[in-house]
C-alpha cells in the first residue's frame, strides 16, 4: 500500500487545492500590509541601481569611468552600481500533529497560523528579489514569483509524527534560515540543527508558535493529558495543581531557546495564535533582513 | 408493619439495606472521579511531573454526603414509608358504626364515608359482623348485622341530611337495640339532646368510641333587615381563635344567572361564638336575593334562603285627584301610603314615569278612566306579572267604566251609583265584614269589630262573580274581588281607600290584607297566626351539602305547620310559596346556638383527621431523584467538565427559575417613554398588524417632516400584558377574529380612557359598508367597545378641533374616503358665542375616535420610505393620501394639545382686553 488509491490521491489533492488558494491569499494578504520595497545591501556591486560616484583610481578599467559626469570636472569618476546580491533563505515549518492543536474552535491551529506567517515571509522575501526554499530540502532555493505557489504547496503538506524538529538538508551555506515550530519537541535536536546550521554559516529566526491554552494551562480535575498522536501520555489527579509547574517548564525551555539563538547568532520569539499575525511577521521580515 | 413514631414501614427489611451505607461510602470515598482524556501537545513538559499528594484525588466529603442521602432515601423509600398509619384495632364480636349524618357532617362526607368503609373493611378482615346506622335515617328495626362486604356495597350510598336526629325516634330506636356489640360513632361534633341517652344506651352493650373532627362548624342565622341594612349572624361551635368569615349574598344577575350579589366579612373575635356580616345592599340588588352563603363552606346551615321578608316591593300609588289641598286625612292615597311606608317603597308620580319605575304593584285608588295608551301599557304590564290593585270611589262609581261589558283592568262589572248603607240616607246599619272564605287569600285574618262600610261600588251578578270575590260583607255583597289577567292579576275593594266610605282603611286588617296580596312584606318572620289558612309548598330544597334542588311534586303543608316547624323529613329545609308568598325554613333558625358535644371522660375521642394514612414513598423517591440530578451538577464541578457551554446552560436552567421580567418590563418602559411613540393594539393578525405598524411609521415620518413632534419609532402594544398608560394615541385595527380582552385588559382600557388615553378605532372596511354593525369588523368592534367605557358618540361636527387643530380638514379619509367619523357627543347646551365661527367647546378630548377608512393602510410606508398600498387613482389618489396624512397630524396634535386650538377663538378677545 505504497500507493495511495487514486480516489484517496484525488480526494487529497482537492483537499490540498481547496486549502492552498486561501493560505495563498492569506499569506498574500498579510505580505501586502508590510511593504517594504527592494533593498539594497547599501554597498557597492553587482547590481542594477546607482549607487555612487566615486574618483577613479589607477587600476580601473577604463571601461569603469562615467565620462558624462567625469566631463564635468576635471577627474574622473567611476560610476558604481549597489550590490544586489540575492540572498537564500530556508524556511522550515513544524509539520507534526502537535501543531495541529487549538485549543478554542475560533482560534486557527498552530500549524496554520504557522503556515501563513512562513508563507508571508517567503513572498515577502520572493517580492524582494531573494530566493526561498525548504530547510527540509524538499523544495530548493528558488527565486521568483513562481516559487510562491511551489511553496504554499509544499507547506500544507502535513507530517506524521508527534514532535517535529528542524531540518537541515536544504539549508543553502551563508543563508538564513526561518524556522516555526512551537519547539515542544526534543529540544537536543533542534540544538543539533542550529549547531549545523551555524557550521554552515547559516543565520536565522527561531519563532514559537504557541496557543495560549499552552501558555495558560486551563485545566482542572483529574485528567489524562494525551499528545496529539498519542504517543505520549501523562494522567494526574488535580490538574490544576500542575499549572505553576509546567508554566516554569515552558519557560524553562524558552530560556533554552533564547540562550540557544544567542549563541548562535540567532533571534528567537514566541507568537501566540490569538494575537494578530502582522506584527509577527513583521518581526520576522525585520529579524531576517538584520545584517550581520 | 412495623412503625418508627408516626412513620410505619410496610417493608421493614429493606431498611436493612442502610447497612450498607457505610460500605457504600468507602467505596465511594476509594473511586476518585473519572478522568477526563484531553489531547494536548503541551504533555510533552508534564511528563515526569508527579501530583503533589501522593493520595489519589477523593470524591468531596459533601458530595459523599450527598449521593448517601439520595441512595438512603431510595431504600426507606422502598420500605414502604407511611405516616400515620392506621393501627389494627383490637376487639371482637359485632361492630355498629353510628353516623350522625346530619348537615354538619355535610363537609367532609366523603372523608367520613371513607373512614367508614375503613372501619367496615377492617372488621371484614377480622371477621366481625358490621351494621352502619345513620341518625338522620334510622332503620325501622334494629341495626342488621351483616358480613363487611354486604355494607361494603351500602357504605357509598348513605347521605347526610339537611336536618338534626329526631331525639323520640333515636330514643325509640336504642330502646330495639340488643346483644353484645362494639359501637364506633362518627359524630358532627355538636351538642344534642339525643346525645346522652343514645350513648348510655349505647354503652350498655359494649364499648363506645367516638371519632370527631377538629374543624369546627358554621353556620348561618336567617337574615334580618333593619335601618336599611342586611344582617346575618354566624355561628361557631366552640370559641377559638379571631378567625374572619366571608359570606356571600347569592341571587340572580340581570340575564337570570346565579351569581354573587355581595360580600361581607365577618370576624369571630378570640373566643367568641357569634360574628355578625352586615350587608348594605341598593333595594334592587336585595330585591333580587335569594340566600346567603358562607364561602367555601359545603353544608346546609352555611346557606342561609331568604324569602319574602328581605324583599321590599316597589308601590306606584296614582290617585285619580290631586287637588285636595290641605285635606291630607281625605287624601285616597293617604292611609295607603301610611300603610305601605314601612314595608315597600312608595313611589308616587305621573303615570308615564311610574311604569317606566317598573313597580312590583300599582294602586290606582278612585281611578275611573285611563287613556288608551295608559291602558294598554298597563294590561301589558298587569299580563306580564304585575298586581293592579284598585280602590273605588266615587269618580269611580259615577263613570261607566265596566258597566256594560268587563273592563279588562276591572274585576268584575259594575252597577250604576254604588249603594249607600248606614248613611244619614240610607236604611240600614252599616254593614260588617263576612268572615274570610277558605280559599280567600285572606283566610284566617281577624275581623276586628269595628270594620264597618257604609258605601261601596257594587258589582254585577256574574256566572263568575263568585269565583273572584274574595272577601264580601256580612250581606253577601261582594267587598274585594280578584282576577287573574295573564300572569298578573287585578284587584278592586269595592270601598276608597280612605275613611270616607268603610272604616277598614283605618284598622289593623287593612295592612294585614294588603301583606297577604303580597303588596305589602313585613319584615318579620311569619307567625303562626299570619300563616293561618294558607298552604305551602316547597319550591326549593336544600340537601345537607347546602346545594338547591327544584323541589316539585311535593305536597303543601299547612301555613300553621310551617310557622311552627323545624327543618326534618316532612318539613325539608328550603323555601316554601304560597302564590306569590315565599317563605324559607332553614335549617338554622333564628335562636338556633351551636354547642360542641361534651363526652363524657370515658368515652374515647379521636380525631378523623389524625388517623389519616399518607404513603410517603413517592415523596421520597422524589427527593432522592432530586437529589441525583444535583449530584450530576456537583460531579461534574468536581470533575472539571462544568466549564463554558455546560456552565452557561446550568446557570440558564437557573436563571429559568428565576423571575425576570421586571428588566424586560424597564426597557419597554423607557422605549415608550423616550421620545412620543405612537402605538398600535396587537391584533393577533400579523397583517393586520404589519399594516398598522406600517402606517404608524409613515405617520411618525410625516410629523417628524412638518410638525414638532418627532416621534420615536411605533411600537405594538400587548393590551393583556403592556403597560398602555405610557402612550398618548393607540391605534386600533379592528380584525375580525380579533379575541375579546380579558376582564383584566379592560379594566386597563377604561382606566385608560378615563385618564386621558385616545384609542382610534378603525374597522378598515369603508369600502364595503357604511358604519355599523352591518360588517364582521363592525360586530366585532360592537362586541369590543361593550366593555368599553366609551361616551355617547356624534359624527365629527364641522367645528370640532378635530377639523383644525393643525391644518384645515372638513373630511377624514385613509384609504377609503366617505364613511363618517365618530367622536365624542358635544354637550347638547353648547352654543355658539357671538360672532364666532365655532360652538363655545373648550373641556374634554374625546377618548375614542371611531371611523372605518382605514386610515393604516393609507399611511403605510415600506422600509424604502415608499407608499405600501395604492390610495384612490391617480392624483386625486395622492391628494386623498395626503389629506389622510394630514387627518392623522391633526389627530396626534389633537391628542397632544387638546382643546389649544379652541382656545385660540378666544385670543383676538384677551388681546383686545390685554390691549387696554
Amino acid at each position: 500500500m505504497n500507493e495511495p488509491a487514486p480516489t484517496l490521491l484525488r480526494a487529497r489533492a482537492e483537499d490540498l487545492a481547496g486549502r492552498l488558494p486561501p493560505l495563498l491569499a492569506e499569506a498574500d494578504r498579510l505580505a501586502t500590509a508590510v511593504m517594504l520595497g527592494e533593498h539594497g545591501r547599501r554597498r557597492s556591486g553587482m547590481g542594477d541601481e546607482f549607487w555612487q560616484y566615486r574618483p577613479a583610481h589607477p587600476g580601473d578599467d577604463a571601461r569603469a569611468i562615467d565620462w558624462r559626469r567625469s566631463a564635468r570636472s576635471d577627474a574622473h569618476y567611476v560610476r558604481e552600481k549597489e550590490w544586489q546580491a540575492a540572498q537564500s533563505v530556508a524556511l522550515w515549518v513544524d509539520d507534526a500533529r502537535s501543531m495541529g492543536f487549538s485549543g478554542d474552535a475560533r482560534r486557527p491551529s498552530k500549524a496554520q497560523r504557522a503556515q501563513v506567517l512562513a508563507l508571508a515571509a517567503g513572498l515577502l522575501l520572493l517580492r524582494a528579489g531573494e530566493r526561498v526554499g525548504l530547510a527540509d530540502g524538499r523544495l530548493a532555493v528558488r527565486a521568483g514569483q513562481a516559487q510562491a505557489a511551489r511553496l504554499a504547496a509544499a507547506l500544507i503538506e502535513e507530517g506524521g509524527q508527534d514532535y517535529g524538529a528542524p531540518a537541515t538538508a536544504g539549508l543553502v551555506p551563508q543563508g538564513r534560515a526561518l524556522f516555526l515550530s512551537d519547539f515542544f519537541g526534543d529540544p537536543a535536536r533542534v540544538e543539533t540543527a542550529l549547531a549545523r546550521a551555524a557550521e554552515q554559516g547559516v543565520r536565522g529566526v527561531l519563532l514559537m508558535v504557541l496557543d495560549p491554552a499552552e501558555e495558560s494551562f486551563p485545566y482542572d480535575g483529574r485528567t489524562i493529558f494525551e499528545s496529539m498522536g498519542g504517543g505520549l501520555r501523562h494522567e494526574t489527579q488535580r490538574a490544576g495543581d500542575l499549572r505553576a509547574r509546567y508554566a516554569a517548564r515552558l519557560a524553562e525551555r524558552k530560556d533554552r531557546l533564547t540562550a540557544l539563538a544567542r549563541a548562535t547568532g540567532w533571534q528567537f520569539a514566541c507568537h501566540h495564535t490569538d494575537t494578530p499575525a502582522a506584527p509577527a511577521l513583521l518581526w520576522l521580515y525585520r529579524a531576517l533582513e538584520r545584517r550581520r | 408493619m412495623w412503625t418508627l413514631g408516626p412513620i410505619g414501614f410496610t417493608a421493614p427489611w429493606l431498611l436493612l439495606g442502610l447497612v450498607a451505607l457505610p460500605v457504600l461510602w468507602v467505596l465511594l470515598r476509594a473511586i476518585p472521579p473519572a478522568p477526563i482524556r484531553r489531547r494536548f501537545p503541551g504533555v510533552a513538559l508534564l511528563l515526569g511531573l508527579a501530583d503533589e499528594r501522593n493520595v489519589s484525588d477523593r470524591t468531596p466529603w459533601w458530595l459523599l454526603l450527598l449521593r448517601t442521602v439520595a441512595i438512603a432515601g431510595v431504600i426507606a423509600a422502598f420500605a414502604g414509608p407511611v405516616l400515620h398509619p392506621d393501627q389494627r384495632r383490637a376487639g371482637g364480636g359485632p361492630l355498629l358504626v353510628v353516623i350522625d349524618g346530619t348537615w354538619a357532617d355535610a363537609r367532609d362526607w366523603p372523608r367520613r364515608l371513607d373512614r367508614v368503609a375503613t372501619l367496615v373493611t377492617e372488621a371484614g378482615r377480622a371477621g366481625r359482623t358490621v351494621a352502619v346506622v345513620s341518625l338522620t335515617d334510622l332503620p325501622a328495626g334494629p341495626p342488621e348485622f351483616q358480613t363487611a362486604d354486604v355494607w361494603q356495597a351500602r357504605v357509598p350510598g348513605l347521605q347526610p341530611q339537611p336536618w338534626a336526629p329526631d331525639p323520640k325516634a333515636v330514643a325509640t330506636w336504642a330502646e330495639g337495640l340488643s346483644g353484645r356489640f362494639q359501637t364506633y360513632w362518627l359524630s358532627d361534633g355538636l351538642a344534642r339532646p339525643e346525645r346522652a341517652p343514645l350513648l348510655a344506651a349505647l354503652s350498655q352493650h359494649g364499648q363506645v368510641t367516638v371519632f370527631e373532627t377538629p374543624r369546627p362548624v358554621l353556620a348561618l342565622r336567617p337574615a334580618v333587615f333593619k335601618d336599611g341594612k342586611v344582617t346575618i349572624e354566624v355561628l361557631r361551635p366552640a370559641g377559638g381563635p379571631a378567625a374572619t368569615v366571608t359570606v356571600t349574598a347569592r341571587g340572580p344577575d340581570p340575564s337570570g344567572q346565579e351569581t354573587d350579589l355581595g360580600t361581607a366579612a365577618a370576624a369571630f373575635a378570640a373566643g367568641a361564638t357569634m360574628a355578625v356580616a352586615t350587608f348594605e345592599l341598593p333595594a334592587e340588588l336585595r330585591n333580587r336575593m335569594t340566600g346567603f352563603q358562607i364561602a367555601g363552606e359545603r353544608s346546609a346551615a352555611a346557606v342561609s334562603l331568604t324569602d319574602d321578608t328581605l324583599k321590599r316591593r316597589k308601590v306606584a300609588l296614582i290617585a285619580g285627584v290631586r287637588d285636595r289641598e290641605g285635606l291630607e286625612l281625605l287624601s285616597p292615597l293617604h292611609y295607603l301610603r301610611e300603610a305601605l311606608k314601612p314595608e315597600a317603597d312608595v313611589i308616587e308620580g305621573n303615570f308615564t314615569d311610574l311604569m317606566m319605575a317598573n313597580p312590583d304593584v300599582v294602586i290606582l285608588a278612585d281611578v275611573a278612566r285611563l287613556a288608551p295608551e295608559e291602558a294598554d301599557s298597563l294590561q301589558t304590564w298587569v299580563e306580564k306579572g304585575g298586581t293592579l290593585l284598585r280602590f273605588a270611589g266615587p269618580r269611580l262609581a259615577q263613570s261607566d267604566v265596566s258597566r256594560d261589558a268587563e273592563d279588562p283592568l276591572m274585576p268584575v262589572r259594575l252597577r250604576a251609583g254604588g249603594r249607600e248603607v248606614g248613611g244619614a240616607m240610607s236604611w240600614g246599619q252599616p254593614k260588617d265584614l263576612r268572615p274570610f272564605p277558605e280559599g280567600s287569600p285572606f283566610y284566617g285574618l281577624a275581623i276586628p269589630k269595628d270594620v264597618t262600610v257604609n258605601e261601596q261600588v257594587m258589582a254585577q251578578p256574574d256566572p263568575t262573580l263568585a269565583d273572584r270575590t274574595i272577601a264580601s260583607l256580612a250581606d253577601g255583597t261582594p267587598l274585594v274581588t280578584r282576577k287573574a289577567l295573564g300572569q298578573g292579576q287585578v284587584i278592586l275593594f269595592h270601598v276608597t281607600a280612605n275613611a270616607e266610605w268603610s272604616t277598614l282603611p283605618l284598622s289593623g286588617l287593612f295592612v294585614e290584607m294588603l301583606d297577604r296580596l303580597a303588596v305589602a312584606t313585613t319584615p318579620e318572620q311569619p307567625t303562626a297566626a299570619d300563616l293561618k289558612g294558607t298552604t305551602w309548598v316547597p319550591q326549593v330544597q336544600l340537601d345537607a351539602f347546602g346545594a338547591r334542588h327544584r323541589a316539585d311534586q311535593t305536597a303543601g303543608i299547612a301555613g300553621e305547620a310551617l310557622a311552627a316547624a323545624q327543618p326534618g323529613p316532612k318539613t325539608p329545609p328550603g323555601l316554601y310559596a304560597a302564590q306569590v308568598r315565599r317563605v324559607a325554613l332553614n335549617v338554622i333558625g333564628p335562636g338556633t346556638a351551636l354547642a360542641p358535644t361534651r363526652w363524657p371522660a370515658g368515652v374515647p375521642v379521636e380525631g378523623v383527621q389524625q388517623s389519616r394514612e399518607r404513603p410517603l414513598k413517592g415523596a421520597l423517591l422524589s427527593a432522592a431523584f432530586l437529589l441525583l440530578l444535583l449530584d450530576i451538577a456537583a460531579s461534574l464541578l468536581v470533575s472539571g467538565r462544568l466549564r463554558g457551554a455546560r456552565a452557561g446552560a446550568a446557570l440558564l436552567a437557573l436563571a429559568l427559575l428565576m423571575p425576570g421580567h421586571a428588566r424586560a418590563d424597564d426597557a419597554f418602559a423607557l422605549r415608550a417613554t423616550h421620545a412620543v411613540v405612537l402605538a398600535h393594539v396587537l391584533t393577533g393578525d400579523a397583517q393586520v398588524d404589519r399594516v398598522a405598524q406600517a402606517g404608524l411609521t409613515g405617520l411618525s415620518q410625516v410629523l417628524a417632516a412638518r410638525t414638532s413632534v418627532e416621534p420615536d419609532p411605533p411600537m405594538g402594544v400587548n393590551i393583556e400584558t403592556d403597560d398602555i398608560s405610557l402612550f398618548p394615541f393607540l391605534y386600533w385595527p379592528i380584525a375580525e377574529r380579533e379575541p375579546l380582552p380579558s376582564a383584566k385588559a379592560y379594566a386597563k382600557l377604561n382606566d385608560y380612557l378615563r385618564t386621558g388615553g385616545m384609542i382610534l378605532f378603525d374597522t378598515r372596511d369603508g369600502d364595503i359598508a357604511g358604519y355599523g354593525a352591518a360588517t364582521p369588523a363592525g360586530q366585532r368592534l360592537q362586541d369590543i367597545a361593550a366593555g368599553l367605557d366609551v361616551p355617547s358618540l356624534e359624527p365629527v361636527p364641522a367645528d370640532h378641533v378635530l377639523t383644525r387643530s393643525f391644518y384645515l380638514l372638513q373630511d377624514f379619509p385613509g384609504r377609503y374616503d366617505g364613511q363618517s367619523v365618530w367622536v365624542e357627543a358635544a354637550p347638547p347646551d353648547a352654543s355658539k358665542a357671538e360672532g364666532m365661527p365655532f360652538r363655545d367647546l373648550n373641556d374634554g378630548v374625546s377618548p375614542v375616535v371611531i371611523g372605518g377608512n382605514d386610515w393604516a393602510a393609507a399611511w403605510a410606508v415600506d422600509d424604502t420610505g415608499a407608499a405600501m398600498f395604492p390610495v384612490g387613482r391617480g392624483s386625486a389618489g395622492e391628494r386623498q393620501r395626503e389629506i389622510a396624512y394630514r387627518f392623522g397630524v391633526n389627530l396626534i396634535m389633537y391628542v397632544l394639545t387638546g382643546n389649544y386650538k379652541s382656545d385660540q377663538v378666544h385670543v383676538p378677545a384677551l388681546l383686545q382686553r390685554l390691549g387696554q
